[in-house]
């Protein structure tokens, strides 16, 4: 309650608060990651959609991929890909906390278990898909 | 105050996030290894559209097309919320829209094959 | 005891006589064991009786004291000012009304919190005479934590998503109704998702983190709101595929 005189009321900036400190920027960033994310879903997509219309198609496809164009938007899907699953296993002991007993399991236990993960599953899915 | 229905959403944004953690960087790789010179054999007309033409096959495409595009369109939501937008059911509605679509496109294009 | 002169640029508002607030600068000589919550004082007493802040125990327990310093939400009893440069920017915490000075009107938080219901509402009436509620270290292990919570805002201050709109619960307030369920003595779980599974209540939460990155007492309150997010998720499936079963 206030007494003699009206409160003052801050502004806050709607479009630029995150420029304001370096942790809201790196939330930013991790944030943006989604539309790379989405654009990847696009190119599955794209890939599913020549693939349907024939090897003619889908080749042609291939070799768009692997052109000057294909190659940049793919390499700045990958690091922004790569930069959302570290920020994703980054958090993942606050999310899902593990107790035993009279102690919690340890954040980096937690964490390395899910990089041991992502290590496996890229290895196995490229070893599947026949890359070696 | 009535409890959110958010948790539809959230849901499925938490398993898409979860899965492309894991998945996505190495499917970058497949299709950008061609460029290098390296083709994974799986990227071969003929066994990606058997792959493709296994009902486990559709399945797995369908799931990794779904789950991306549901937590791209999730979190571009709150993004765009953090942007300054303050349209958020037209926001919600377009997003979670243009995620159906691409769902459905993949089972049209899957049914294809 | 070595000294030197500390620039303390601090907010002034009077809601009497001023349209805004505006920025006033004092040269305090600080001992280099000071905190900025000295530094005040000593302004207070020697330089500008008229200068308003909250403070208490000066020891990071009661948290009186939070105010931004060089734009980080801190507690002015726990800032040393050997860590800052000779000029320090201090104003009120972020996202609440200022009063006077350095006081801000927190009656936002402090109906948020009544609301969450941060008490022990227990399963059944127990009478004294069926003796006394039996928890074991492991049960109060599980919450423990967010026990440590002083009140003192300092996460609202740093939550842009509080910032932008107001009406969020916000990061103290759920992660005290979190402690209540968490606590194997409490039966009033329900209760207290009515607020904090609605829009305002956890749905509100980006996981940005700034709340826990600035928590004096590293509650963790980012932690206990994606908790309470998976929780109210299964919830929200269990009650809408399976009305029929018991929580």
């Amino acid at each position: 309650m206030s007494a003699g005189g009206k409160p003052f009321v801050r502004k806050v900036s709607r479009y630029g608060w995150f420029l304001r400190h370096p942790r809201y920027l790196r939330y930013m960033a991790r944030e943006v990651t989604c539309v790379f994310i989405g654009l990847h879903a696009l190119i599955l997509l794209l890939l599913l959609r020549r693939l349907s219309e024939g090897r003619e198609a889908y080749e042609a496809f291939l070799h768009d991929l692997s052109g000057p164009a294909g190659v940049a938007l793919q390499v700045v899907v990958l690091a922004f890909a790569v930069y959302h699953s570290m920020s994703w296993f980054n958090v993942t002991p606050k999310a899902l906390p593990v107790q035993i007993d009279e102690k919690f399991l340890p954040g980096a236990v937690i964490i390395s278990a899910h990089y041991a993960g992502w290590l496996i599953a890229t290895v196995a899915l490229l070893v599947l898909a026949g890359v070696f | 105050m009535a409890k959110s229905n958010k948790p539809v959403v959230w849901g499925l944004f938490a398993a898409g996030g979860t899965a492309t953690a894991f998945v996505t960087p190495a499917l970058v790789l497949l299709t950008l290894l061609p460029a290098f010179g390296v083709m994974p054999e799986l990227l071969a007309y003929d066994n990606l559209h058997g792959f493709a033409g296994h009902w486990l096959g559709k399945l797995v495409l369908f799931g990794i097309v779904f789950l991306s595009s549901w937590h791209a369109a999730h979190r571009l939501r709150i993004t765009l919320h953090d942007f300054g937008v303050r349209a958020d059911t037209a926001v919600a509605v377009v997003v979670y829209l243009a995620a159906a679509a691409a769902a459905l496109s993949a089972v049209y294009f899957l049914l294809r094959i | 005891m070595s000294e030197r002169i500390v620039e303390m640029e601090v907010l002034r508002y009077n809601p009497e006589t001023d349209a805004e607030p505006r920025f006033q600068r004092y040269s305090v000589p600080c001992m280099n064991e000071w905190v900025v919550l000295d530094a005040l004082n000593h302004i207070k007493e020697t330089i500008d009786p008229t200068l308003s802040y909250r403070w208490s125990c000066h020891m990071a327990v009661c948290g009186s004291c939070g105010m931004m310093i060089n734009g980080e939400p801190k507690l002015a009893c726990k800032a040393f000012l050997r860590s800052y440069d000779w000029l320090i920017r201090i104003e009120p915490l972020s996202h609440f009304p200022i009063q006077r000075d350095l006081v801000t009107v927190i009656d936002d938080f402090v109906t948020k919190l009544r609301r969450v219901k941060p008490y022990l509402i227990p399963k059944e009436d127990k009478p004294v005479a069926e003796g006394e509620f039996r928890q074991s270290p492991a049960e109060l292990k599980t919450y423990k934590q967010y026990t440590l919570c002083i009140n003192c805002m300092l996460c609202y201050a740093a939550c842009p998503e509080y910032g932008l709109t107001t009406g969020f619960i916000g990061p103290a307030a759920i992660s005290l109704a979190h402690r209540y369920n968490q606590d194997s003595r409490d039966g009033g779980r329900e209760e207290r998702q009515q607020v904090i599974a609605a829009n305002e209540g956890v749905w509100e939460c980006s996981f940005v983190g700034a709340c826990s990155e600035v928590c004096p007492e590293h509650v963790d309150p980012a932690g206990a709101l994606q908790q309470v997010k998976i929780k109210s998720t299964v919830d929200w499936y269990q009650e809408h595929l399976m009305p029929w079963s018991k929580k």
